[in-house]
């Protein structure tokens, strides 16, 4: 018998056939694509006069489909090597990925303050109500006002619907779900890997080559595959709504959320009630679908959710009053400016009680994204999955990506209303050399003092605690759950409120006492920052002696 | 109602009482029956667990056994006994060692078998290795029970090795039919001695640093002090034996009370069950051990720190039968129909979950005509009805945990 390699099983085989027809329907779909567009271009031109919505959806976007199928066909036909290109440059293609959506969002950022520049300066005598089809610009106003290296046609009708607010608040919408859905699939990932190496173990390793990058896609591949069962006895139609009235919540959140000073998609007046209310109403999606399984275990996962969440929104809403307090605003972007001046300035550090509330609502907030210790809707040993336990496939990767999503949520806001929001730790005073140079230096500022990188790292960070907590910690019960909420948090939410009201009427800005208060809290936050540090440095270096070697020496990678 | 109320005011009232109230029919609240199990995380295996609920209240739980019922007795009466050890594997399977140990000594002491020394002292090393595994899979799910998933693979990593050692002995890592009739079925291999001593060394000082992750966790003794209590006497009542009964602090182990093979031979101490500031004995130059507050004496805190305390221990048998292993034979030569004699003989052994017990009794065949098992697992799940009454329902893993049953002894 001839030797058999192992790479030799695991390689994956194509079809052959099943590769001839998946070939054969991409070219007949990307032949009627290149028809349509080639249709739709002598309409537009000839019937329509060149109307620019018309050159946009009957020509451009026919032609980027046909395009994206011929890539199709391509893929499939050099699946082999464009696999083990994509396995060798893993790493590069992970950042950037990352690195390309930022770009791409900065160019869209751009594009709109350029649109919007160009209606303020060359059509201020615009009619108002602009429709779809009408607007204050046209293609030519826009091509003529493009600069050199982006002067053609095809980018002036792309910017040419950036003109009507619908067409952006659908932009918007397609960057939140598109962040969300990011955000989910890297926490994911991220949290297996976190929980691999408390546990000393690697996490996902394998699939897409540089530390199993690409796990949550194969996971999420598989999910959808998955069989949609609907238990028997089930309300069918509240059982399918259920994981929806979850998502969609979290997903609405994200639109007050500020990335930073213009990085938000609506900039409510009222952004915290409204992101809270978001965050409360998620729980319906839950008691629902633990009513609709028909399951009592999903039943007991619901109630409890439901208990948790009155009872934790009560500590959580009065610690954020206490930010809001100082700073005298419910807007999210105001807030956020509050902070502008660097570590010293951030809300967290401002009094002492400010910063008892801070520790007080990260707790608050994991009871509130059901993260343990008190994940008790879900917990496992007890309610087998809690209210998940019926859904599978697309209803549960929902779920799922609903209590990520919510993650992020609850660690933005504390980013938002103690940590500095956007703002780098850096003082301002020294970013204002940078903010006057050139456009490198200007984007070098934008990275290092303000905007969306330190909002998302410093919101992951909090995620990263959860995660750090969830993997430590045991599981508390519900009585006790109720007993750290109504007996604890709640007081020393209550506590810290009084005290911050009694702060703010009796201690004046600017006083030697706030000014004391402020420089020790600083330093009592700079130790536990520089301590997390070390302590993830020392662990780093000695983490064969700590894990036992023993268990880790055949470990690659280790 | 006062008796001289006016008759007009009555047919309203009665009209009232018929329309059902809100407390009768919207607010009425009812017992619920709970399935926990075959099929669930936290009954380690196929027990099922009717649980009579009211809300987060377990007003009772009935054990329901049987699912993996195999007729492991009947088949002994139809095998010879050494065709029977691999049977006894499966019974705890994750103290395999242990089984065949009190197997193979019941059957020994009914056909007047003699076991080379050598022998002797691998067995020992074998069962105190396997009780370390066993211990360290209970110490592990119990903490997955609570909600802890770390804990759980470190304990893995730890049994790892062991099951690595048991591999090298004998080719095999969870049903070993290592001890076997007469001796041990294969010699220690070569090198054994010292990885042994290896992972003695790299595991003794870990039990501590598990006492601090999960046993001194003030959420675990939340979860775990005073739940479930066992008072002594209902331990004996229900015979409870091994870690559960040592738990509501009566010092009974086998090992050490009625000492079985060769376990008089070795010193060690035997933790029971203590109150709050209480030290359990811990070996010479390990970290002291302390009872946090909350704890009462025979809660599921105490029966699970019996068995961390208990792996100390186990490692200083298996350190003082290395040093003590004498060479020479590692088995007896056992005829392959050795009749067993007109008499029954019935031993108990020590396993990490309790006292195993074995009567085999013979009629002159070489095939037993009874072979019955005491599990330790069986009689100690007896109590669960009556320590499971009027708890939460997170309290019912809590307490199943702590009684660490195997249910593929439970039911044979």
């Amino acid at each position: 018998m001839a030797d058999v390699r192992a790479e030799d099983i695991l390689k994956p085989r194509w079809d052959p056939a099943l590769k001839g027809r998946a070939q054969r329907v991409l070219a007949v779909l990307g032949a009627a694509s290149a028809i349509v567009a080639v249709a739709g271009w002598f309409i537009a031109v000839n019937v329509l006069n060149g109307h620019p919505a018309a050159v946009l959806f009957l020509c451009i976007a026919p032609a980027l489909t046909a395009l994206l199928l011929a890539a199709g066909i391509a893929a499939i036909a050099f699946a082999g090597p464009i696999g083990r290109l994509l396995s060798a440059l893993a790493a590069p293609i992970f950042f950037g990925g990352v690195a390309g959506l930022i770009v791409l969002v900065w160019v869209y950022g751009m594009a709109t303050s350029f649109v919007d520049g160009l209606i303020a300066t060359t059509a201020p005598a615009a009619p108002h109500g602009a429709t779809v089809f009408g607007g204050p610009l046209t293609t030519q106003v826009i091509l003529d006002a493009l600069p050199h290296p982006v002067h053609c046609p095809v980018v002036s009708w792309l910017l040419w619907p950036l003109q009507f607010g619908p067409v952006r608040d659908v932009m918007g919408l397609i960057g939140v779900i598109g962040f969300v859905s990011l955000f989910a699939m890297f926490a994911i990932w991220w949290e297996r890997k976190v929980a691999g190496r408390i546990q000393s173990r690697l996490g996902p390793m394998r699939v897409g080559g540089w530390h199993g990058w690409a796990q949550s896609l194969a996971d999420g591949i598989k999910l959808i595959g998955k069989e949609d069962l609907i238990p028997a006895g089930a309300d069918r139609p509240l059982f399918r709504l259920a994981p929806y009235l979850a998502f969609v919540p979290a997903l609405c959140a994200f639109v007050a959320l500020p990335f930073g000073a213009y990085w938000v998609v609506r900039n409510l007046d009222v952004a915290l009630i409204f992101v809270l209310a978001m965050v409360g109403v998620e729980v319906i999606g839950v008691i629902l679908g633990g009513w609709a399984s028909n399951n009592k275990w999903s039943l007991y996962g619901a109630m409890r959710e439901a208990c948790q969440m009155v009872s934790y929104e009560i500590p959580m809403g009065m610690t954020l009053l206490i930010p809001i307090m100082t700073v005298g605003t419910l807007n999210l972007v105001q807030i956020g400016e509050a902070q502008r001046d660097g570590w010293i300035s951030w809300l967290a550090f401002r009094n002492p009680f400010l910063f008892v509330a801070m520790f007080a609502y990260f707790i608050a907030s994991l009871a509130s994204c059901k993260r343990a210790p008190f994940d008790l809707p879900e917990a496992e040993s007890e309610l087998v999955a809690g209210f998940m336990t019926e859904y599978s496939g697309f209803r549960w990767c929902l779920f799922f990506f609903a209590e990520y999503a919510a993650m992020f949520v609850v660690s933005a806001l504390a980013t938002t209303l103690f940590l500095g929001a956007w703002h780098s730790p850096l003082p301002a005073a020294w970013g204002k050399a940078l903010a006057g140079g050139n456009w490198l230096a200007k984007g070098l500022h934008g990275l290092l003092f303000s905007g969306p990188l330190w909002f998302i790292f410093k919101s992951i960070f909090l995620v990263y605690v959860q995660m750090w907590v969830r993997w430590t910690l045991p599981r508390i019960r519900i009585d006790q759950v109720l007993y750290a909420c109504v007996q604890v948090l709640l007081p020393l939410a209550m506590v810290a409120l009084l005290g911050n009201t009694f702060w703010e009427l009796l201690v004046a800005r600017g006083s030697v006492l706030a000014g004391l208060a402020n420089v020790i809290l600083s330093l009592i936050g700079a130790v536990l920052v520089l301590g997390f540090v070390v302590i993830m440095v020392y662990g780093r270096m000695n983490r064969r002696r700590l894990v036992g070697t023993l268990a880790v020496d055949h470990l690659p990678g280790a | 109602m006062a008796a001289d109320t006016t008759l007009d005011s009555l047919p309203d009232l009665l009209a009232d009482l018929d329309r059902p109230t809100i407390e009768s029919s919207d607010l009425r609240t009812e017992e619920m029956l709970v399935n926990m199990g075959p099929q669930h995380p936290s009954t380690h295996g196929v027990l099922r667990l009717v649980l009579r609920t009211d809300g987060e209240m377990v007003l009772e739980a009935v054990p329901h056994i049987g699912y993996l019922h195999r007729c492991a007795e009947k088949i002994g009466e139809n095998l010879q006994p050494y065709q029977f050890v691999p049977k006894t594997d499966r019974m705890d399977y994750l103290a395999a060692m242990n089984n065949n140990h009190v197997f193979a000594l019941a059957v020994e002491k009914l056909a007047g078998i003699a076991v080379p020394e050598r022998a002797k002292y691998i067995r020992i090393i074998m069962a105190e290795l396997n009780r370390i595994a066993s211990h360290l899979v209970s110490f592990g799910t119990y903490g997955l029970d609570m909600g802890a998933f770390t804990p759980f693979l470190y304990a893995f990593r730890e049994r790892e090795y062991i099951l690595d050692l048991f591999e090298a002995a004998c080719g095999a890592r969870l049903t070993y039919s290592y001890i076997t009739i007469g001796g041990v079925t294969f010699d220690l291999p070569e090198g054994f001695v010292d990885r042994c001593r290896e992972f003695l060394d790299y595991f003794e000082p870990k039990i501590d640093e598990y006492n601090r992750l999960l046993s001194y966790n003030h959420i675990f003794t939340k979860r775990t002090a005073n739940v479930g209590v066992i008072r002594a006497e209902d331990a004996i009542r229900w015979g409870l034996t091994g870690p559960c009964l040592r738990g509501s602090g009566v010092k009974w182990d086998l090992r050490k009370c009625l000492p079985y093979d060769i376990y008089d031979r070795f010193t060690f101490d035997v933790p029971v069950g203590l109150p709050p500031g209480g030290e359990p004995p811990v070996p010479p130059g390990m970290p002291k051990a302390r009872v946090p507050p909350g704890v009462v004496v025979g809660d599921a805190w105490n029966r699970y720190f019996v068995r961390v305390i208990e792996m100390y221990w186990s490692v200083q048998i298996i350190r003082q039968a290395l040093d003590q292993l004498p060479s020479g034979d590692y088995r007896t030569k056992v005829p392959r129909n050795v009749k067993l004699p007109e008499a029954s003989v019935y031993l108990e052994g020590e396993n990490p979950r309790g006292q195993l017990g074995f009567l085999v009794v013979g009629d002159g065949n070489p095939i037993p005509y009874r072979v019955k098992a005491r599990g330790p697992s069986f009689c100690n799940l007896s109590i669960t009805t009556h320590v499971c009454r009027n708890c939460l329902l997170a309290d019912v893993p809590a307490i199943i945990g702590s009684i660490d049953v195997v249910l593929g002894e439970v039911d044979r």
